[in-house]
């Protein structure tokens, strides 16, 4: 594979994008916050059981605040069912929240007209888990890459193309060749450059290394890292490789059963977990991966998600009937995102004690 | 500083299921490695596969020998075309049409090359059990859960209905899947990718098998529940005395689960060895740089960013590509001219773990 794009360190954000065209795109670019989530509630209607009983509901998102700032990229991590791709596809206007709203430099997304919706898309794209069902496999590179771009003409589509084609390490020429003729992680940089074709300033990128090998996924890694610092694109990752969220992000939001449950600086959640649950992803991570002794066995986790009841109630911690630090109080009270005095915010009423247990833990 | 907490958090729920059955290193002592070994369960010796592909046939598997003793684990790791799984679909007679193998796979002594469809398809589900990466492609979308179990048995094991029923129940009960009786009827769509592996794990456990193959069992399931299903097939494997052959590219899912190690790279074993050995001693080079290509949780970042991580120069080559020599050696930092000339033989570096590099000594000394 070809090496990623250097480093460019002549290229700066002011002056002629490197990714050419011109330059209205960074309208706005004061405004600090890029995306904005505001109590966001997503509930999902599931088909009827019986004829006579009412449709069970799903609350993908559980009232979820979020602020991205540009240049800092936030991860989301937690299980299937958190509700963080729920949270990826309304960031992306793909979804309509039942409450709350999604702002996206200023504007609220699910307010706007179609045709604005469109024109905005530019500011915002995606890069999926899957680089094979991402790609259209009947379409040459050129076009997949070209697609985001509206209003463009021949000319300028194929100077864009090339541009972007090349931030990603790929060649030019590569854009007459078919998907099925590249591997896995050009694949992948080929999704990449297809999203950053509209210099977008938010890239949302739910798994997107996952399905790659280990060195590819390295590569591609270096690339997103690479990227954000010549295009200043920020990204919002999905994730559940914490190494990975690590890596590419400077704020890391946990979440548990559609609430965001802790949200700091990776080094402040790695180390000084507060939240028994973000101690649990932690736990549950291979021991290589955290750099220690690859043979240690791994200590005991939280009881499984598929062994407990789930009958909480919506005044309960969803998390409780796995915790260990569970008491009367988290079936009665649900507990509020608050700041501690360590940094982070965190939704647990005995977060002090659980960071405590965790700081002495990893002093260990 | 990041490291595993000594100590398990009191875990109220279901205290004893989960914190004894936790994946405990796996037993230290490497199988035995002689081909002859009275208790060898599954020996491979010199299997060669040849697939062919629009640019002529290719040596996807090039020469490859282990062997499995009774009850033991050993995982086979490496990155995409490697022929981590066309070994496992080899052992399986699963391979490709119109792929060509040379060589010897014995089962229990049964020699498994040549064998016909249909003995082949006596012994899979039966005495080789399967485990994919993708449960929810691995189960039929038409049948429930129940009948998806319960056809092995009524196939291989000849039972009737109610008794294979009975049968797959006891199964899913085993796999700890909560609510096993009402979830027998349960279509797999409604069961979440954990549960799902579950099942398949039910299925592929369903006639006592002496083999169970498991191809990236976790790879599509997250991180905790990872850790149960890895700790599910921990305890299956130790309690039944079946031997694992597990396949995966992920480092620390091998780190738990397997005693031995084969490291792959362009169909060969690079390196083999005891699993604790291979990643503490990381002796050839293509192990050194899998090893530091991951990302670490902790890296200290420098000037407000992380370190660009260590990628291995240039890319997996096609099969048809793979040079004569050292299939690494095109992206290898301590290749010399000897390293392109003839594949390099296994070396040894301690008994019981060999790497194919003839610059073991260069190699160390970088380190």
């Amino acid at each position: 594979m070809t090496a990623p794009a250097g480093r460019a360190p002549g290229r700066s954000l002011a002056g002629p994008h490197p990714l050419g065209g011109s330059d209205d795109v960074f309208v706005g670019r004061g405004a600090d916050v890029l995306l904005e989530l505001r109590d966001l509630v997503k509930r999902y209607r599931l088909p009827r059981e019986r004829l006579l009983r009412a449709a069970p509901v799903v609350e993908a998102l559980r009232g979820v605040s979020l602020s991205v700032q540009a240049g800092r990229s936030v991860g989301i991590v937690g299980e299937s069912g958190s509700g963080k791709s729920t949270l990826a596809r309304h960031a992306m206007a793909l979804e309509t929240p039942t409450g709350g709203s999604v702002r996206l430099l200023g504007r609220d997304l699910h307010a706007l007209a179609p045709a604005e919706l469109r024109a905005a898309r530019r500011d915002f794209q995606m890069v999926f888990q899957d680089p094979y069902g991402s790609l259209d496999p009947r379409q040459r590179v050129g076009r997949i890459v070209a697609e985001p771009l509206i209003d463009a003409s021949a000319d300028e589509t194929r100077q864009r193309v090339a541009a972007s084609l090349d931030a990603v390490g790929l060649r030019a020429s590569d854009a007459q060749k078919y998907p099925h003729e590249f591997s896995g992680g050009q694949r992948q940089r080929i999704a990449i450059a297809r999203a950053l074709i509209t210099r977008p300033k938010l890239i949302v990128a739910d798994e997107p290394v996952s399905a790659l090998d280990v060195s590819v996924q390295a590569q591609v890694l270096n690339l997103l890292a690479d990227l954000a610092e010549q295009f200043g694109v920020t990204y919002l990752l999905i994730s559940h490789d914490l190494a990975v969220v690590d890596h590419v992000c400077a704020e890391v939001a946990v979440m548990y059963a559609g609430r965001i449950v802790e949200q700091g600086t990776p080094a402040l959640l790695f180390r000084a977990a507060a939240h028994p649950y973000t101690r649990a992803l932690l736990r549950a991570m291979p021991a290589d991966a955290v750099g220690a002794d690859a043979a240690a066995p791994a200590s005991a986790r939280v009881a499984s998600a598929s062994d407990v009841a789930t009958t909480s109630t919506a005044s309960a911690c969803a998390f409780a009937p796995r915790c260990a630090y569970r008491q009367a109080r988290c079936d009665i009270e649900l507990p509020a995102l608050r700041p501690l005095a360590s940094g982070q915010r965190v939704a647990c009423h005995f977060a002090e004690s659980v960071s405590i247990d965790a700081a002495r833990s990893s002093g260990e | 500083m990041y490291a595993r907490p000594a100590q398990s958090l009191p875990v109220r729920s279901v205290p004893d299921l989960i914190s004894r059955s936790h994946p405990l290193p796996p037993s230290p002592s490497p199988p035995p490695e002689t081909p002859s070994a009275p208790d060898a369960l599954l020996e491979v010796s010199q299997l060669r596969v040849t697939l062919n592909t629009p640019r002529g046939p290719a040596d996807a598997l090039r020469g490859i020998d282990f062997s499995l003793a009774r009850g033991a684990t050993l995982g086979l790791i490496g990155e995409s075309g490697c022929g981590k799984s066309m070994t496992a679909m080899a052992v399986m007679g699963l391979l490709p049409a119109g792929a060509r193998v040379s060589g010897s796979i014995r089962l229990n002594g049964q020699e498994l090359v040549g064998l016909d469809d249909a003995a082949m398809c006596a012994l899979r589900g039966n005495r080789i059990g399967m485990v994919f990466q993708e449960p929810m492609t691995a189960l039929n979308p038409l049948h429930t859960v129940g009948d998806q179990i319960a056809e092995s048995l009524r196939l291989h094991k000849r039972m009737s209905r109610s008794a294979a029923r009975a049968e797959a129940l006891r199964l899913l009960d085993r796999v700890r899947l909560p609510q096993a009786a009402q979830r027998l009827d349960a279509w797999p769509h409604q069961l979440s990718g954990g549960q799902r592996q579950r099942v398949t794990i039910a299925i592929a456990l369903a006639c006592g098998p002496d083999l169970l193959i498991a191809d990236e069992p976790t790879t599509a399931l997250d991180v905790t529940i990872q850790g149960e299903i890895l700790a599910l097939l921990h305890e299956l494997v130790a309690d039944s005395g079946m031997a694992l052959l597990m396949i995966s590219h992920d480092l620390g899912v091998m780190a738990r689960m397997v005693a031995r190690l084969l490291v792959m790279y362009g169909g060969t074993v690079v390196e083999s060895g005891p699993t604790a050995a291979v990643f503490a001693r990381r002796a050839h080079p293509y192990t050194r740089g899998l090893y530091a290509a991951r990302p670490r949780l902790g890296t200290p970042t420098v000037d407000g960013r992380k370190p660009r991580l260590v990628t291995i120069p240039g890319r997996v080559p096609e099969l048809i590509d793979l040079p004569s020599g050292c299939p690494f050696a095109d992206r290898c930092a301590w290749v010399v001219d000897p390293c392109r000339a003839a594949p390099p033989p296994p070396v040894p570096i301690e008994p019981g773990h060999a790497a194919r590099c003839i610059r073991l000594d260069a190699v160390e000394a970088s380190a």
